[in-house]
């Protein structure tokens, strides 16, 4: 990766929940406009760390969090920051596709109504985009009323996609989010990861090894709270330099 | 499968691919040092017996292609274990062409066979000799995941290159000081100029070693002594 400025700067970054030292001394650069990819056995963090991106970790009772991570140099954790507009520019996709009981077209408009457009023109040209951006308009534009809940798995999470981008966020987070599709779905997804990457600055925790190799420019290696090793894609899945991501990617542990 | 079972699984698939691969090293030197050997003693037999033997050779190589092949696509190895098979590959291809040189070292021998040769052959089986050393070294260092063994192999083949040279003067010299030996001795030439190849297969053969244990690019060159301006 060029040495761009990176959309997050990531030190010495501490996190306990009560007595479980959960995150130890995370140190990260992530490059805006690419996909990294975290991997790394259940439990070892890397989906606490991605929560940490946009301090969805708040919520969580006994949670602590110590060291900086900056968005564009702004420290998020400061006491100044607005933690929804931290929320806005920093979007979440999870695992199982949940979208709201409601149409298609609600499903997209809430984010936007959420903060204040009401405008039902700019309402619309809000969803269409969002709808092309994550790749399912072309699918959904004759039945943008209908339940949103009467999608498929994949459109489902395409349509949680396109919630998420409805907002105009600059980061998106994932959390392993086609692990609940079957191939075709995981491969619209990926498919629309890649392109994403245009606009968005992408950061995706996967189980899926082949994935993270598919899809990312670099990938990070988490191994009980800690980074063991980050570099390119490519470099890691050829010539890891630590025995340890050897011996998890070849399948010796984990 | 759960990982620990798919591993063992692909162990054993590896195993089985590295017997083959040496299997293949055996029948390369085989048939170079038969090919050699019939030149030497003029023996048509055993010059035959190494053209027959090419099939083998290459069936061989074609059966370590396609198990490659297979291992790539049902378990999809990374990092060392895909270096390991890249370099399999590659050493196949390697080996063949070597055994692909024992058969016109043979083809050599028969042509020759009833001629009396102008000078008694010690440098070319030399040549042979120092090209079985290298594979053995290549492969001993490929089964042992050992860089350092693998660049001793790079160093022998600059003992290869002496001896051609050597053995190109002294052709010249001979075919100076008596025009008929030409015909002989250009096929001599031809002979040394073969081993001297196989000796660069040999060499690709360290450095697809070297490639899979570091995981870094070295070229042989930067190994051996450098070469003298032209």
């Amino acid at each position: 990766m060029p040495a761009a400025t990176p959309k997050f700067l990531v030190r010495a970054l501490n996190l306990h929940y009560g007595e479980h030292h959960a995150l130890k001394n995370v140190e990260m650069d992530i490059a805006p406009k690419s996909v990294t990819a975290f991997i790394g056995p259940s439990g070892c963090g890397k989906s606490t760390f991605l929560r940490c991106l946009n301090r969805m970790n708040d919520f969580i009772l006994g949670c602590r969090v110590e060291g900086e991570i900056k968005l564009d140099g702004m420290d998020i954790y400061a006491a100044s920051t607005d933690v929804i507009a931290l929320r806005r520019k920093v979007g979440m996709v999870f695992q199982r596709p949940n979208p709201f009981p409601s149409s298609i077209w609600e499903n997209v408009a809430y984010g936007p109504r959420l903060h204040g457009i009401r405008n039902k023109t700019v309402l619309q040209e809000i969803v269409e985009s969002s709808l092309k951006g994550a790749a399912l308009w072309e699918e959904v534009q004759d039945k943008l009323h209908t339940p949103a809940l009467a999608l498929s798995g994949g459109q489902q999470q395409r349509l949680c996609i396109a919630r998420a981008i409805a907002v105009e966020p600059e980061v998106l987070l994932m959390d392993e989010p086609t692990s609940a599709l079957d191939p075709l779905g995981t491969a619209r997804i990926e498919e629309l990861v890649r392109e994403l990457k245009e606009r968005y600055t992408v950061v995706i925790v996967t189980h899926n090894m082949q994935q993270a190799a598919r899809i990312s420019d670099m990938t990070c290696f988490f191994l009980m709270g800690e980074t063991i090793e980050m570099g390119p894609t490519q470099e890691i899945f050829t010539s890891p330099q630590d025995r340890r991501t050897e011996d998890y990617i070849t399948g010796r542990f984990g | 499968m759960d990982s620990m079972n798919m591993r063992k699984a692909f162990d054993t698939e590896l195993k089985r691919l590295e017997t083959d691969l040496l299997k293949l090293g055996n029948l390369a030197q085989d048939a170079v040092m038969k090919g050699v050997w019939a030149l030497k003693e003029q023996d048509v037999r055993l010059a035959e017996e190494v053209l027959r033997g090419d099939d083998v050779l290459d069936s061989l190589t074609g059966n370590i292609d396609a198990q490659c092949l297979q291992i790539i696509a049902r378990f999809q190895p990374v990092a060392l274990d895909l270096r390991t098979l890249s370099a399999i590959l590659h050493m196949a291809v390697d080996l063949e062409r070597i055994g692909d040189y024992g058969v016109s070292l043979a083809k050599a021998a028969k042509a020759l066979s009833r001629e009396r040769l102008i000078k008694p052959l010690l440098d070319i089986p030399r040549m042979a000799q120092i090209l079985k050393e290298m594979i053995d070294t290549a492969l001993g260092a490929f089964l042992d995941r050992s860089a350092e063994e693998a660049r001793k192999v790079c160093l022998m083949d600059d003992q290869m290159d002496d001896i051609q040279e050597q053995i190109f003067r002294e052709l010249l010299l001979i075919m100076m000081e008596n025009p008929r030996t030409i015909e002989q001795a250009t096929r001599l030439l031809f002979v040394a100029r073969t081993l001297e190849r196989a000796g660069d297969h040999a060499t690709n053969l360290a450095e697809r070693t070297i490639y899979m244990v570091t995981g870094k690019v070295e070229k042989s060159s930067a190994i051996r002594r450098p070469k003298e301006e032209e």
